[in-house]
């Protein structure tokens, strides 16, 4: 090395030396300050949890619409059906960003929607990560006034509604049912048990979601009673590691876990899947294509969502917000959704707008049925380490994705 | 030089290769005159409605200005930082150039999910709201790598001796660049943005990552293939552009001499 | 004018800070910071209970990759990514030279206009085209049907990938193997002739080598590219026994909450492909890209 040159060069070299300290400046920056991706601070003690926004005043009333409104939502709740009027009626134009997964929308509204999002049709499963997480903040129910008519106990659900705060309102609710090929099976099949027989090999489809093993749990709840399943969401780890192995059991017979509704829509048309677990929605799809499928709740009863609109904390149009959460819970609109989705709606006098939507629809969805029959339908909620009993052994979600992983492989 | 009989062999792979790199291409234009939302081989029925659908789509138009819009920017700041950089490591040997000249390819290098998460989490963590400027930023990022690049290579072809003559004849510094360094790389920079364009125009994952709630092109579709509901429209959209965009890159290939990517202008 | 530039030129060291600062600041300060924020979580944990990042030390995430199923899912990935680099390579070195030696200039415009063309149709919707083709009775089980071969029904399998793998990442092959051929000079060709080499043995002793370094520069992209894709499993793939690195560290970012195992996975790809990168440059791979 010409040892002059290298002299010449000494103020660069240090400026380069500089230059490259800066990244490793910057990360002792970052682990010396409290800031994570996505986090709020919280109290450290276990067991003992407050949401983080509970203590932000929601506004009183609602102002001029801001004209736009971004919205986080399910394939097939943002339809042009409900959402042109909408639009006409109060000139917020409506951007929808679609998640197939509980997953995808608590990442979307990190850092409370990241000043980007008004709204998420979060399930159960995602409403308590959204809430405790800070991202959801406090609603004024009392600018929602369908939210009379909404069945009692979907008023205040313990999961958008915490120490009496909501943080949104119900939606609509559904059932995970099973699709079937109306070729393959004639007759509707009566047990989730043809899920897992080796008699449709190959021909499975299932959702690619670790929240598949609350399903596995609920057909052990009924198919092994001794293992003592009674919230397929609250397993111990016995419970849990059955839950699992039957389903490591059936992935040799799956043909694909699908991740898009899509793509189940795509297997059920071209013939690859027979029979399969499903949103309403995949149904009412294909037989509008003309395929020849059905859908069913079995005997063992079913995993279910029950979807409600959250207000994002950091939500760039609130009034455009609070007139959807007015607009969606109509009973007008709630019979409108239901019918094309395939769903049931909230709000108590939607029934006789369904029917006149779609004959018999309110029957078939269950819409007029006593609050009994929802008690058939266990609903999405996020596995905590905290059961219900009080005590703090159940599986916690970390570990249902762990474990989803090393099914799937 | 060749034989025939290799000449032939040739030739038929070349065919069999353009076979198989446009069968999706010629799928996606079939079918974006399927009318089932459910797209299935074979098709039934024929139509040219899903093209009236698409021109009348309002969230089309503003996902392809907005395309365009950040595949411009991008393309125009990774231009300047791209080549400032491929002067630098090019001419000046300096502590750590090895260095530099590895980091400046990891954008490229490194998979589109890690630099998006990064740039996710450095955003979160400037409190920096996501929106186009964010996008153009991830894009300008692995656009200055293909730039950069397609200029180190022009410029490691050609002699330096050339700066010099010109400013032994008295041009000062900006006019040796505008007449003789410019000319030179000028291909290069030309296929290059082309090239960073195009990446910047499909890209998907580092934009998945760094956009709120803005839809760009790639994002549109993604959307309207989980959605479903509109396929052929997608079909539609993606035949437009190939059909738009046919022109301009014949246009670039034959202004920079088949592909003006290594032409050497010293042997 | 004439001053200022002849101050430049005396002070090299200016020049250099001038033309170097702006891109090297952007990368600083952008990227490589946004790296080793990203790589520090690796080192967090998220506490169960309450989601929040625990930022004590750890290496639990790194211990974490050798539970089954990261190990097979990592070696799947690289597999894939090899073979699919590997078949990119022999598609490419025909046709490249093809393009640089055998075609006219008006066919060669041609043929770089048809390998450009496909990168502006969306990776996405070539992706979805790619599952009409290969699923049950799709357009391939139609046509070997039709020829009475069966029905190879091979979509949602890691062929699948693998074939829409191969070609995405062609044309990115096809370019810098291209640049490599175009290259050399026709002189070579004479010499190597001159020599008493017949045609094979000048292309075994004169192309091949010659076409290595733009091989390993487009291999850097089909190799990168695999390692990190989540979309094209997600689409075509099964979801089970189909899961690369992208897709695991998709799913480890949402609902799942774990950003840092997420990151602790994300250096594996990176560690992959620095000593890629070493080793291409070692073969000559940067001046050929």
């Amino acid at each position: 090395m010409n040892y002059r040159r290298f002299a010449q060069l000494k103020s660069w070299r240090a400026a380069v030396i500089l230059a490259a300290a800066l990244p490793l400046a910057i990360a002792g920056w970052v682990s010396g300050a409290a800031a994570s991706p996505g986090a709020t601070a919280r109290p450290s003690t276990p067991g003992v949890l407050t949401p983080p926004t509970q203590g932000m005043t929601p506004q009183s009333s609602i102002g001029k619409g801001e004209g736009q409104l971004n919205l986080i939502a399910w394939e097939g709740y943002v339809q042009p059906e409900w959402v042109k009027p909408f639009e006409q009626q109060t000139k917020c134009t409506v951007k929808a960003t679609y998640a197939g997964s509980s997953s995808e929308m608590v990442s979307l509204m990190a850092n409370g929607g990241g000043g980007q999002y008004d709204l998420v049709s979060a399930s159960g499963d995602a409403d308590l990560r959204l809430i405790y997480g800070g991202d959801v903040k406090p609603v004024n129910i009392k600018l929602i006034p369908s939210w009379k008519q909404l069945r009692p106990f979907l008023q205040s659900p313990a999961f958008n509604t915490i120490n009496g705060v909501h943080y949104g309102i119900s939606l609509q609710f559904g059932p995970n049912d099973l699709l079937y090929s109306t070729k393959v099976f004639p007759k509707p099949p009566t047990s989730w048990s043809v899920i897992y027989s080796k008699k449709y090999a190959g021909r499975i489809t299932i959702p690619n979601n670790p929240i598949q093993i609350a399903d596995a749990a609920l057909y052990l709840s009924v198919h092994e009673p001794k293992l003592g399943i009674t919230d397929p969401y609250e397993l111990t780890q016995p419970q849990f590691n059955a839950a699992v192995a039957l389903l490591k059991q059936q992935k040799p017979l799956v043909k694909a876990y699908w991740d898009l509704a899509s793509s189940e829509i795509s297997l059920f048309a071209n013939g690859e899947a027979v029979v399969g677990a499903a949103w309403p929605y995949q149904t009412g799809q294909l037989q509008a294509e003309g395929a020849k499928v059905a859908d069913t709740i079995p005997s063992e009863g079913a995993t279910g969502w029950a979807d409600s609109w959250l207000l994002a904390t950091k939500a760039p149009h609130p009034n455009c917000a609070y007139m959807w959460m007015k607009y969606i819970d109509t009973p007008e609109v709630q019979a409108e959704q239901a019918v094309s989705y395939g769903e049931t709606p909230d709000n108590s006098l939607a029934c006789p707008l369904m029917n006149k939507l779609a004959k018999g629809s309110c029957d078939s969805l269950h819409a007029n049925e006593p609050d009994a029959y929802f008690k058939t339908i266990k609903f999405w909620k996020t596995p905590l380490a905290q059961c219900d009993n009080g005590k703090d052994n159940c599986v916690p979600f970390q570990d249902w994705v762990t474990a989803w992983t090393q099914i799937t492989g | 030089m060749e034989g025939r009989w290799t000449r032939a062999v040739l030739v038929v792979w070349v065919i069999g290769v353009l076979v198989f790199l446009f069968l999706p291409i010629a799928t996606i234009v079939i079918f974006a005159f399927d009318r089932s939302n459910i797209q299935s081989w074979p098709i039934r029925v024929f139509t040219t409605h899903w093209f009236t659908v698409a021109w009348d789509d309002p969230a089309v138009r503003s996902a392809l200005w907005l395309s365009v819009k950040a595949g411009v920017a991008a393309t125009a700041l990774a231009l300047l930082l791209g080549s400032a950089a491929a002067f630098g490591v090019h001419r000046f040997r300096f502590f750590g150039r090895e260095a530099v000249s590895l980091f400046l390819v990891l954008p490229i290098a490194l998979p589109g999910i890690i630099t998006g998460l990064a740039l996710r989490s450095f955003f979160t963590f400037a409190g920096v709201n996501l929106s186009i400027v964010t996008i153009i930023i991830g894009h300008t990022t692995f656009c200055i790598v293909v730039i950069y690049n397609n200029v180190i290579a022009r410029l490691r072809r050609t002699s330096g001796s050339l700066g010099e003559a010109s400013m032994d004849l008295g041009a000062h510094g900006l006019q040796t660049f505008r007449y003789v360094t410019l000319p030179t790389i000028a291909t290069a920079l030309v296929s290059g943005a082309l090239l960073a364009f195009a990446l910047s125009f499909d890209e998907v994952i580092v934009t998945t990552f760094t956009a709120g709630a803005q839809t760009t092109l790639p994002i549109w579709i993604f959307g309207a293939i989980r959605l479903g509901q509109q396929l052929p429209e997608v079909n539609v959209v993606v035949t437009a552009v190939l059909v738009l965009t046919v022109i301009p890159v014949a246009l670039a290939t034959k202004l920079t001499g088949g592909g003006g990517l290594t032409r050497s202008t010293v042997q | 004018m004439a001053r200022v530039s002849a101050a430049l030129w005396r002070r090299a060291w200016l020049r250099a800070a001038l033309t170097l600062s702006p891109p090297l600041a952007w990368f600083l300060v952008i990227y490589l910071a946004s790296l080793v924020v990203m790589l520090v979580t690796a080192f967090w944990t998220v506490n169960p209970f309450t989601n929040n990042l625990q930022h004590q030390l750890s290496l639990t995430n790194f211990a974490a990759l050798f539970d089954a199923p990261i190990p097979a899912i990592i070696g799947r990935t690289v597999l894939i990514a090899a073979l699919v680099t590997v078949t990119d390579a022999v598609i490419a070195v025909p046709f490249a030279y093809f393009m640089a030696r055998v075609a006219t200039r008006r066919v060669r415009n041609a043929l770089f206009v048809a390998v450009l063309l496909p990168l502006w149709a969306s990776y996405l919707a070539r992706v979805y085209a790619w599952i009409v083709i290969l699923t049950k009775d799709g357009t391939l089980d139609w046509t070997t049907q039709h020829l009475g071969l069966g029905s190879p029904n091979i979509a949602y399998t890691n062929l699948a990938m693998g074939i829409v793998f191969c070609y995405i990442w062609l044309p990115f092959m096809i370019l810098p193997v291209y640049g490599a051929l175009e290259r050399i000079p026709d002189s070579y060709f004479e010499a190597s002739a001159d020599l008493g080499a017949r045609n094979s043995r000048t292309l075994r002793s004169v192309v091949l080598p010659l076409a290595l370094p733009g091989v390993v520069a487009g291999s850097i992209f089909t190799f990168s590219l695999t390692l990190g894709d989540y979309i094209t499993p997600l689409l075509i793939g099964s979801g089970s026994g189909t899961n690369l690195i992208g897709n695991v560290i998709y799913d480890n970012i949402g609902l799942a909450n774990n950003l840092p195992f997420a990151a602790a996975l994300a250096i594996v790809p990176i560690v992959i492909m620095i000593g890629y990168l070493l080793g291409a440059r070692a073969l000559g791979a940067f001046e050929a890209m």
